[in-house]
């Protein structure tokens, strides 16, 4: 998204002992036309039904996209094939824009015979990618659309014991197509030793398969030193154990997202929440870089 | 335990209007000893259908009749008192009919009737009114429990869900020891099986001075796999098995007193808790099998939804169940009279699906050592019912309908499993190799 660079002289002190040319306001300039002209941001939920997908987004981007959905009944998923769905919002904040996209894929996994359930997933990917390339090299290149999936979501559920055969196959049919970032879905029901293990499984498994998921890149050397503590505390919290809630509950006088149960209240505190968020808008920039990467190398293998 | 054996037995308090309290079996209109209640109703209808097979042991006069349904009509009649007592002699003896006969080898436990239910007149006519003294009719009840805890009982029970439900933690909560091969921590080597085996191991477990004798059935592998069509097969073939293996048993000429019975009594089935419905694997799995086994339905892991999703949740699987015409446990055509019904009705509309915890750690709470899972907001009481309904499952299939579990795994699954066995083999019970020999040698 950087335009063609210039660096403009223009003295900023009166002063013509110091050779100052001036293009260290480039940043500057870049994040001025940056914000003027928006972010986009596409990204994809997958999992099976009943995880708290759907939740979760409401709660990452404080929206309320899935107001009005129907859930399907059990006698109406056994003829499902798994869908795409898209929906849209503009969120800004601060004055800086940013045109969000969901994907969603209702549907995967919950079939009797979830045999390649992830094909229409892997399809609609290569189709934006695709999509793009034709862009790219056409002759309207300025207003390029990009509808890549930057980032998906998955959703690993607390339940088992670690990654599900269909996790496993999904994640090898994409981790080369998109970058993956697992997650593990509804964490209040696990007490913290058992979210331990169970992390230290998937990680273990994600190994064994050679499953190759999103990392995070290095923060510079020069970042300062809690940014770079929080990075650290990033990367080894993979995979985040996420809870996600659509209500307000009333903690210690105070109003806060979580979820009430007879035993306690769970808060934004208590989960990996602030991490995700935060994640989002560090690497927000650094999603698009490495999604073009991933873009890049799909298209050569396409080629080939 | 004791109010478990004498509950099969205990006439409800509102029928103890009478002098005598006499815990016995309906009488029946043509005056034959038994007790057709509804359930043998159908027990005897099936039989009656299959033909009039030789397996229908020679009776006096007439085939058997159902009788109403409602035994309260019996109030009125002169002539039902005489029956009981002629019955209460009966029952310590050897057999008067072969319907006692059957049930008492089957059960493996001293149970004359399949089902007793007190008949007191509400008003006293005839010989019962006005006894000039203590019989001591009632301590039957006292002797069958004692020949009871002498003789023990078996209960088989099955978990089926996908793997990581808490299967094997519910059961050891259940019966509050290690009875379930528990994937221990998370250092479980053992991959998904990748097709559904069944794994049963056998426990006895006493308490009260009764022996029960405990099998646990695991079904690793259900639904784990990327493609689940037909994994519910080898369950419903396991469980067919076990029928076989009884009815040989049965129909041998030279059987056991008691044939050991490893027909599965109840099957657990683990409802993963999304807070959306059912999953189709669920509706598959609970379609095929709630006809050959009892199923009751458990919500896995309770504690992952607040009151208002558990609520919703539970409404939503209710309401599929019916519509999709599964008949758990209890069902409905089952019930006996009214008493069941009612009882039954209140289960079935509020309280099942079971939303359960399982845990075996124990922890401080108020002074208690209570089971339950500790959490970094709360401690998750497992027995607590503001928490989860573990205590309403156990109570549920230990404390009250246990008896009835395997009466109808007895009287209703087993029955028709037989009734068509036969029926496919041309009305004749099949041919072990034993009793060939026999008949053979016989000849």
């Amino acid at each position: 998204k950087i335009s063609s660079s210039q660096f403009e002289q223009k003295p900023n002190h009166h002063d013509h002992e110091k050779q100052y040319v001036g293009f260290a306001t480039l940043p500057n300039q870049v994040h001025r036309k940056s914000v003027k002209k928006g972010f986009d941001f596409t990204l994809m939920v997958a999992g099976e039904s009943g995880l708290g997908k759907s939740t979760l987004v409401n709660s990452l981007f404080l929206t309320d996209l899935y107001k009005d959905r129907k859930l399907l009944n059990a006698e109406e998923r056994i003829n499902q094939t798994v869908e795409i769905v898209k929906h849209t919002v503009d969120i800004e904040e601060k004055g800086v824009k940013l045109k969000l996209t969901i994907v969603d894929t209702p549907g995967f996994g919950d079939a009797v015979n979830n045999t390649e359930c992830w094909k229409p997933i892997t399809d609609y990917i290569d189709q934006q990618f695709e999509q793009y390339f034709r862009d790219e090299s056409g002759l309207n290149r300025k207003n390029i659309q990009d509808n890549r999936v930057h980032c998906c979501l998955y959703f690993i559920s607390p339940f088992g014991h670690g990654l599900r055969p269909v996790d496993v196959e999904f994640m090898k049919a994409l981790h080369e197509k998109v970058n993956i970032v697992p997650l593990i879905a509804k964490a209040d029901c696990l007490i913290p030793s058992e979210i331990r293990k169970l992390k230290e499984r998937i990680r273990e498994e994600i190994d064994k398969f050679g499953i190759k998921v999103y990392q995070f890149p290095e923060c510079d050397s020069d970042e300062d030193e809690e940014f770079k503590q929080q990075d650290r505390e990033l990367k080894e919290s993979a995979p985040f154990a996420v809870i996600g809630s659509n209500t307000v509950v009333e903690a210690k006088g105070q109003r806060v997202r979580g979820r009430l149960y007879p035993w306690g209240i769970v808060e934004g505190k208590h989960s990996a929440w602030k991490l995700a968020w935060g994640r989002e808008g560090w690497e927000g920039q650094r999603w698009a870089c490495t999604a073009e990467t991933a873009a890049g190398n799909s298209l050569q293998h396409g080629l080939d | 335990m004791e109010e478990d054996v004498a509950s099969a037995f205990r006439p409800p308090a509102s029928r103890l209007a009478g002098p005598s309290r006499i815990p016995g079996p309906l009488p029946r209109q043509d005056g034959l000893p038994g007790a057709p209640t509804q359930r043998s109703c159908l027990w005897v209808t099936l039989r009656q259908g299959a033909g009039g097979a030789p397996w229908h042991r020679p009776r006096a006069p007439a085939p058997v009749t159902p009788v109403a349904p409602c035994p309260r009509l019996m109030s009125g009649r002169g002539g039902a008192e005489v029956t009981p007592v002629e019955k209460m002699s009966g029952t310590g003896d050897p057999r008067t009919g072969p319907v006692e006969n059957k049930n008492e080898a089957a059960m493996s436990e001293l149970v004359p009737e399949s089902r007793q239910k007190p008949v007191v007149p509400m008003k006293p006519v005839g010989i019962n009114a006005n006894l000039l003294g203590y019989i001591g009719i009632d301590t039957i009840i006292e002797q069958m429990r004692k020949k009871t805890m002498k003789t023990g009982f078996d209960f088989n029970i099955m978990v089926v869900g996908q793997s990581g439900l808490g299967k094997s933690t519910l059961v050891n909560t259940l019966f509050k020891s290690q009875v379930s091969r528990k994937s221990s921590g998370w250092n479980r080597e053992e991959k998904i099986p990748k097709t559904v085996e069944i794994k049963a191991i056998g426990h006895v477990i006493e308490e009260g001075g009764v022996k029960m004798k405990l099998t646990v059935i695991d079904t690793p592998g259900f639904g784990d796999q990327i493609n689940n069509e037909n994994c519910w097969e080898p369950i419903e073939k396991y469980i067919n098995e076990q029928y076989e293996k009884f009815l040989k048993e049965e129909v041998n000429i030279a059987r056991k007193k008691r044939i050991p019975d490893t027909r599965v009594h109840c099957c657990l089935y683990f409802i993963s808790p999304t807070g959306h419905s059912l999953r189709p694997l669920d509706l598959e799995f609970m379609k095929h099998l709630s006809k050959v086994v009892n199923i009751i339905p458990v919500i896995a892991k309770a504690d992952t939804m607040t009151l208002e999703e558990k609520t919703e949740f539970k409404q939503r699987v209710r309401k599929e169940l019916e519509v999709n015409g599964i008949e758990f446990y209890p069902q409905k055509e089952f019930d006996e009279d009214l008493e069941d019904k009612t009882e039954n009705d209140k289960i079935r509309q509020e309280s099942m699906p079971f939303a359960v915890v399982g845990s075996d750690k124990e922890y401080q709470v108020n002074g208690k050592r209570v089971l339950g899972r500790k959490t970094p907001w709360g401690i998750i009481e497992v027995e607590n019912l503001t928490h989860c309904e573990f205590a309403l499952l156990r109570d549920f299939v230990i404390r009250t309908h246990l008896q009835d579990l395997k009466e109808v795994t007895h009287n209703i699954h087993y029955e028709t499993y037989r009734a068509k066995r036969l029926n496919d083999n041309g009305g004749l019970p099949p041919m072990t190799s034993e009793t060939e020999e026999n008949h053979e040698s016989n000849l």
